[in-house]
């Protein structure tokens, strides 16, 4: 643990009686931060957990759907990224602050690739019609008013389709395991929280990068440093969260089933 | 803000933070804790105004003394959700914890502030961006869901106001988190020279299990409100049976958070009532410790009783029983208060100024509110009184006579600390009969007309509810008359009310210690403690 010195030139707020007072006041702040962000996202693990074990086919079938190929890239993403977070942490708490500042920026550079890769997975979603509900592509009639049949026959014809399959980079793997998931019941369920997880957790990530955008100017500024760094640290644990969150989402939407 | 201030900058007696700076930017801007406790005091109370003005439409279509009825049905929907939707999520959950809580908590610890003086400056914004958003669903596209938003009928039937109004809530609940977590850091953390966790007042005790439940239970409704959104907008399926999704599980999440909440409402009200008691009984409270940890059990035991609300919705009978049993057993850390508030009043000094009277009627209120909760937590009353007027009847008995109750109580008490001066004791007194005998007359015959069957939520009834229901909308005029002579008590009393002394009251917590109104930083010199907060002889 390091300590803060408070004979430096930083001042502490005047309602702390010294630096290390307000440094661990506001520690204290942003991990009960945390822990709400975690009860937030296990609400949604809860919901998971419930209709899995109710429609575990259609879970195992949706997850197959998933390209797991580019949800491991996004895992290796987040965990350098969580990696060089750390790394500036350190550096600004030695007084490197070039560096820091270099760590920064590769961090939010790895924010700016998983927010891309999570694009090309939606916009893949989005042409072979396996949205939630109402925003099925394929026919906006299709999804929550009961039309669901003919939603799915839509889908089985896109899957007829080679050229729209070759336009949409479709392979025949791919078809097999799509027919796989509309021959079930409820099989929109699975996209629904698909959706809704893995949004939520990107609006994490967007969050998350411009807080740190916050801190890398800061650095740049030198306005954090080895008196004072407990922005950067409480981004840090921040950054770790939105890390640790899809380190659970990746095995429960693309590997279990 | 600069960060030493000399003892002679605040020598002067009438040098304090209601002067420290003037001007309305000076008020907008300002990170002090006393004066973001006043801005929430009269954003609530302007919010009180309006939810009161719908309920007194409700009752008075409800009475149906013409022979048209003053509302159609629609109309009547969504007076009773924008009623409910605003007195719960903008006045009776926000009212104690951010208005009195943050006016008090820093001082009687002893701190200059709480914590995070920006973060609660933030907070009281974010609360206000989610109060326009939800309002913002009166104008745009009314909702008729009730407070509660069930679905599928909020998801998949009504208006797509439901996304605003839920919208409003989950920002004004991340206020609500950002306040707790505040709270319990500036508990931990800013306590005065001397001040051990078993020193601190009882209403610190109380704001601090409160907070506890804020920050554990708010992220849940966060969650089902965004799902609700998600489902409105994207058609997502979880709550949606069409799409294979399961409504109760929607009750399952909406009440592990508003169970809880109603704790949110409820404790804080205890704690200023163990203010106002020992203050008025002018003795050491009886059990302090029994007090403070009960409000701790309250809170833990909230979380496991949110089932019996559902009674009724198809969950197991064993889920049923199992909750009708935990359920039971939050009566027992409430008895242990309340048995604890009569024995400090026992053998005490007992005054009776107005803001007593507010504590006693809590405690008679909330004691018939509290035992009529246990019928309908035995699961077989339950079926009978299910969605009737004894529901209705009950948790106004529990949130309005308990909470508001406690609220007029704790402002009449702070009051001098807040503005100098004092209030017209016959005004509180005056007030109190009013909203006293008003809410028994409106409150007592719904529970009559519940265990008759009357339903709750319906715009139109049997012809042999009218005279109770007639009783029951003249009660009403009462409580509104009461509130309005509380009202005009208040504003006399910051304008032509007479200076207030220190400690008018006699009270031994440190926010009596310091001047009355106090300097910017609560205190010239910050207090050293060596005594419990009661110490009265
Ligand atoms: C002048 C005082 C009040 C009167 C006359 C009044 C009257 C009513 C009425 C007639 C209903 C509709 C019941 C139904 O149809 O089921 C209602 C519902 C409700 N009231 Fe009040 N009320 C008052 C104050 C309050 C306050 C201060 C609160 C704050 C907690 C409150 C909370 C609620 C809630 C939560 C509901 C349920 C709404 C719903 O189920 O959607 N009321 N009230
Ligand atoms: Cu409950």
């Amino acid at each position: 643990m390091t300590s803060v010195s408070s004979s430096s030139e930083f001042q502490h707020q005047h309602h702390f009686k010294s630096a290390e007072h307000q440094y661990a006041s506001s520690k204290q702040g942003i991990w009960l931060f945390l822990c709400t962000e975690i009860l937030m996202f296990g609400g949604l693990f809860v919901g998971y957990l419930i209709y899995h074990s109710l429609y575990p086919t259609v879970f195992k079938n949706g997850s197959e759907t998933l390209d797991w190929k580019m949800g491991a890239v996004n895992t290796v993403v987040l965990l350098v990224s969580s990696f060089t977070m750390a790394a500036a942490i350190n550096y600004v708490q030695r007084g490197l602050h070039k560096i820091a500042a270099i760590m920064l920026a590769l961090t939010i550079a790895c924010a700016g690739a998983f927010m891309v890769i999570k694009y090309f997975e939606y916009s893949h979603k989005f042409h072979v019609g396996t949205v939630p509900g109402k925003f099925s592509l394929v026919d906006p009639t299709c999804g929550a008013g009961g039309k669901r049949a003919e939603c799915e026959s839509k889908i089985s014809a896109l899957l007829k389709n080679p050229v729209e399959l070759e336009k949409n980079h479709v392979s025949a793997e791919e078809v097999t395991r799509l027919k796989a998931v509309i021959s079930q019941p409820k099989w929109e369920m699975f996209y629904g929280f698909y959706f809704v997880m893995t949004g939520l957790h990107g609006i994490h990530v967007v969050a998350g990068a411009l807080l740190i955008f916050w801190i890398f100017i800061k650095t740049l500024r030198r306005k954090v440093g080895p008196e004072y760094y407990t922005p950067v640290e409480g981004v840090g644990l921040f950054w770790h969260v939105v890390d640790l969150v899809w380190i659970y989402l990746f095995p429960l939407l693309y590997l279990v089933g | 803000m600069s960060s030493a201030h000399t003892k002679t900058e605040h020598g002067h007696a009438d040098h304090n933070y209601l002067n420290h700076g003037s001007g309305i930017w000076s008020w907008m801007t300002t990170l002090d804790h006393k004066r973001i406790g006043l801005m929430y005091f009269a954003t609530v109370a302007t919010l009180f105004l309006i939810g009161g003005f719908f309920a007194l439409g409700i009752r008075l279509h409800l009475a149906k003394f013409g022979a048209e009825p003053l509302l159609d049905p629609d109309t009547y929907n969504k007076f009773m959700t924008f009623h409910g939707a605003i007195m719960v999520f903008m006045v009776i959950i926000p009212g104690i914890p951010a208005f009195l809580g943050n006016f008090v908590l820093p001082i009687q610890l002893g701190a200059k502030d709480v914590a995070f003086p920006r973060l609660n400056l933030a907070s009281y914004y974010i609360f206000i961006a989610g109060a326009a958003i939800a309002a913002s669903s009166m104008i745009f596209n009314q909702v008729d869901t009730g407070w509660t938003f069930y679905t599928p009928y909020s998801t998949a039937k009504t208006s797509n106001g439901v996304i605003l109004l839920v919208l409003g809530a989950f920002t004004m609940g991340f206020s609500s988190i950002l306040t707790g977590l505040n709270f319990i850091v500036t508990t931990h953390k800013l306590r005065a020279p001397g001040m051990t966790m078993d020193r601190i007042p009882l209403m610190i005790w109380a704001l601090y299990s409160t907070s506890i439940i804020q920050i554990l239970a708010t992220p849940i409704l966060a969650i089902t409100l965004l799902l609700i959104g998600a489902e409105k907008t994207l058609g997502v399926g979880i709550f949606d049976p069409d799409l294979g999704g399961d409504p109760v599980l929607f009750q399952h999440f909406f009440w592990f958070y508003s169970h809880p909440a109603v704790y949110i409402m409820i404790l804080p009200a205890m704690g200023v009532i163990s203010e106002l008691i020992t203050a008025f009984s002018k003795k050491t409270i009886f059990g302090y410790r029994a007090i403070a940890y009960s409000s701790v059990a309250i809170a833990a035991v909230s979380f496991l009783v949110w089932g019996h609300h559902m009674f009724v919705s198809g969950q197991s009978t064993i889920a049923g029983i199992v909750f009708s049993i935990i359920t039971m057993f939050v009566g027992v850390p409430t008895a242990i208060k309340l048995f604890n508030w009569i024995s400090t009043m026992y053998r005490g000094t007992v005054t009776f100024e107005a803001p007593m009277l507010f504590a006693l009627g809590f405690m008679f209120l909330f004691t018939i509110g509290g035992l009529t909760g246990v019928f309908l937590a035995s699961t077989g009353m339950d079926v009978h009184f299910h969605d009737t007027y004894f529901v209705v009847a009950h948790f106004h008995y529990v949130m309005v006579g308990g909470t508001l109750m406690a609220l007029m109580g704790g402002i009449l008490y702070w009051f001098p600390k807040m503005f100098g001066r004092m209030t017209s004791d016959l005004g509180g007194r005056i007030s109190w009969v009013l909203i006293f005998t008003g809410f028994n007359v409106t409150f007592f015959p719904q529970f009559v007309l519940g265990a008759m069957g009357m339903p709750r939520r319906y715009f139109d009834y049997l012809p042999e509810y009218t005279n109770l229901n007639q009783i029951s909308t003249v009660g009403s005029w009462l409580i509104g008359l009461g509130f309005l002579v509380g009202l005009i008590t208040i504003i006399h009393g910051i304008f032509k009310g007479e200076k207030a002394t220190d400690n008018p009251w006699g009270a031994k917590t440190l926010e009596w210690q310091t001047s009355s109104p106090p300097p910017h930083e609560n205190f010239i010199n910050t207090p050293t403690v060596t005594a419990g907060p009661y110490d009265f002889r």
